[in-house]
């Protein structure tokens, strides 16, 4: 008895703390569908229904270039890391070498660096490129691989037996067609989880194109939803229910990502302790 | 001639095809590493003993960037901010964190349910959270306040007060509390549940046993957690940076919120004071060094490690 009034107070306790995580959400779609003068009367169903938001966000920004931009640096980012993560953690793993335990010792010292102080010398190698302004900078620097996945997949390698790889050697494989057909499908897991990992960050990331992008035409979606904020908030306008909609707009590709990787997202978070 | 003379620069020529090997899979972050790490390292280090504003070449000034740091009241200010939002918003968070997952821990059904509940704010990207921190803490018509209000509380000016910045972001981020949450629930899921049966026999109730066997436990992952949300919440940017400042943003930028890396972002891509920026990068390199040491010695007593330390 003293069990089961225990486990009701848990789940009451438990709907209640879940409706305040989801409210936000609730509460900023909903607003997306009122006209501005309802926008803060924080009525759940809209008093008067209209799409209008979604219409002029569409004509005020443009929306659909930067999801592309988006879409573009994210796809281009989560790849590039995946694949040169993944060779560089094979290297380390698979391989015995003189200076390997001294190398992988600098992989994880890199991660103790704060990111301001690189951020501007790195910002001084694209500008003499003549890359600012460009999407390059977003995501190139995935192509030489990033400490994080590097010390993730190298754990997941380490974990793997040795004796598929010694056989494949002794009927005369390669070691890159070691590495890519026998290597890669048995760490798919930790594989998926480095794209998901870094598919987000990169869609959410904010402080890196308001470094390198300048006009609007070559805006990220969290880089274009801060320029609305700037103009419809700040501006002095207050068009709060355009900055709203364009929230929605670009919050729902996470979401339906979360959805889509749930399995993977918690698992990757769980065992490598997240980000 | 013995086999073994043959044998010895056989092996030796292996060792180095091992070795050729592994160098080119690795040779991806040997230049990225060199190209992104290492020369911007020393590069950073040389450009804070300078002026330079990008256009016109490094003037070199010795340590005076060093000392202007100490005299900027904006850096002792930025420095404040910082460590005020980190001693309110690290332990918040991990208690919520470590409430949450008890919580969920002690269901029996549903609990991928509420796991997603807790989770789903952590995708809503950052620049988002700071807007939604704007609308749901606006003081006159926000549904903080106005949920207040029904108790017949007048809730505070959370977005324009400066006395109120700091604790509205702290509640803002405790939204998106959730991937603690499931990591301390990895954690929990791992106590051994003999632990459990053996304190049941001896009478302990849910408290005792919570106190004594579930947080020793799991207090690696906590210690961890504080760790890397100490060191997060040192460079937090984004939520602050878009709520309250940026361009067009004159009549509301809000000092209570200027976070030390919103500082430096300002100094090296507003104002271009590179040389200024770099000094203050380093600044906070130490800081953060600082602050971990002292964390790590201060609390790692209180951490228990099954079968002994690391």
């Amino acid at each position: 008895m003293r069990r089961r009034i225990r486990l009701a107070a848990t789940w009451t306790a438990l709907s209640g703390f879940a409706l305040l995580f989801v409210y936000p959400f609730i509460w900023l779609l909903s607003a997306s569908f009122k006209p501005r003068s309802e926008v803060f009367d924080h009525r759940l169903i809209p008093e008067t229904f209209t799409f209008d938001n979604y219409l002029r966000v569409w004509q005020e920004a443009p929306l659909a270039l930067w999801m592309a931009n988006t879409l573009l640096v994210t796809v281009l980012a989560a790849v590039a890391v995946t694949i040169t993560s993944a060779m560089v953690a094979w290297g380390f793993a698979y391989f015995r070498f003189p200076g390997r335990g001294f190398l992988f010792g600098i992989v994880l010292a890199t991660m103790m660096l704060p990111g301001a102080v690189t951020m501007i010398p790195v910002f001084l190698i694209w500008n003499d490129l003549g890359m600012v302004g460009t999407l390059t900078p977003l995501w190139a620097q995935n192509l030489f691989g990033s400490a994080f996945y590097i010390f993730l997949l190298r754990q997941f390698f380490l974990g793997l037996p040795r004796e598929p790889f010694e056989a494949a050697k002794i009927d005369g494989a390669d070691n890159w067609r070691i590495f890519t057909r026998i290597a890669l499908p048995l760490c798919r897991p930790a594989v998926v989880v480095t794209l998901l990992f870094e598919f987000q960050a990169a869609w959410t990331d904010l402080m890196r194109p308001l470094i390198y992008l300048r006009d609007s035409g070559t805006f990220t979606v969290p880089r274009g939803l801060k320029a609305l904020l700037d103009q419809f908030g700040f501006g002095g306008e207050w068009h709060w229910e355009i900055v709203m909609t364009a929230s929605v707009i670009t919050t729902i590709p996470m979401i339906i990502l979360f959805f889509l990787g749930q399995k993977h997202f918690v698992r990757g978070i769980a065992t490598t302790g997240g980000r | 001639m013995p086999p073994t003379r043959a044998k010895v620069p056989r092996r030796r020529s292996m060792q180095w095809i091992e070795t050729r090997a592994a160098l080119l899979f690795i040779s991806p972050w040997i230049l990225g590493f060199l190209i992104f790490t290492l020369w911007p390292v020393i590069n950073s280090a040389y450009l804070s003993l300078t002026d330079y504003d990008v256009i016109n070449d490094p003037n070199f000034v010795g340590f005076d960037n060093y000392v202007q740091l100490f005299q900027d009241p904006k850096v002792g200010l930025a420095l404040r901010n910082t460590f005020v939002y980190l001693v309110l918003s690290v332990p918040t968070h991990l208690v919520v964190a470590l409430g949450l997952a008890l919580l969920l821990n002690g269901a029996t059904r549903a609990t991928g349910f509420f796991r997603t509940a807790f989770f789903l704010p952590k995708m809503t990207p950052p620049v988002a959270v700071g807007i939604l921190l704007l609308m749901l803490f606006n003081g006159q018509s926000g549904l903080i306040n106005g949920f207040l209000g029904i108790f017949g509380i007048d809730g505070p000016a959370w977005t324009t007060d400066p006395d109120w910045v700091k604790p509205g972001l702290v509640l803002m981020n405790l939204w998106t509390v959730g991937s603690s949450i499931v990591i301390i629930l990895a954690a929990l899921r791992a106590v051994p549940q003999e632990l459990y049966d053996s304190a049941l026999v001896d009478g302990a109730g849910w408290w005792r046993r919570t106190l004594r066997i579930t947080v020793p436990m799991i207090s690696p992952t906590l210690f961890f957690l504080f760790i890397v949300d100490s060191i997060n919440a040192l460079q937090s940017f984004t939520e602050a940076y878009t709520a309250f400042f940026g361009s067009g943003n004159t009549t509301y930028s809000n000092d209570a919120a200027l976070f030390y890396a919103i500082y430096l972002f300002q100094q090296a891509f507003e104002f271009l004071h590179m040389g200024y920026a770099s000094a203050m990068a380093w600044l906070l390199f130490v800081v953060i060094m600082v602050i971990t040491a002292v964390q790590m010695l201060v609390t790692r007593r209180f951490v228990h490690y099954e079968g002994g330390r690391p």
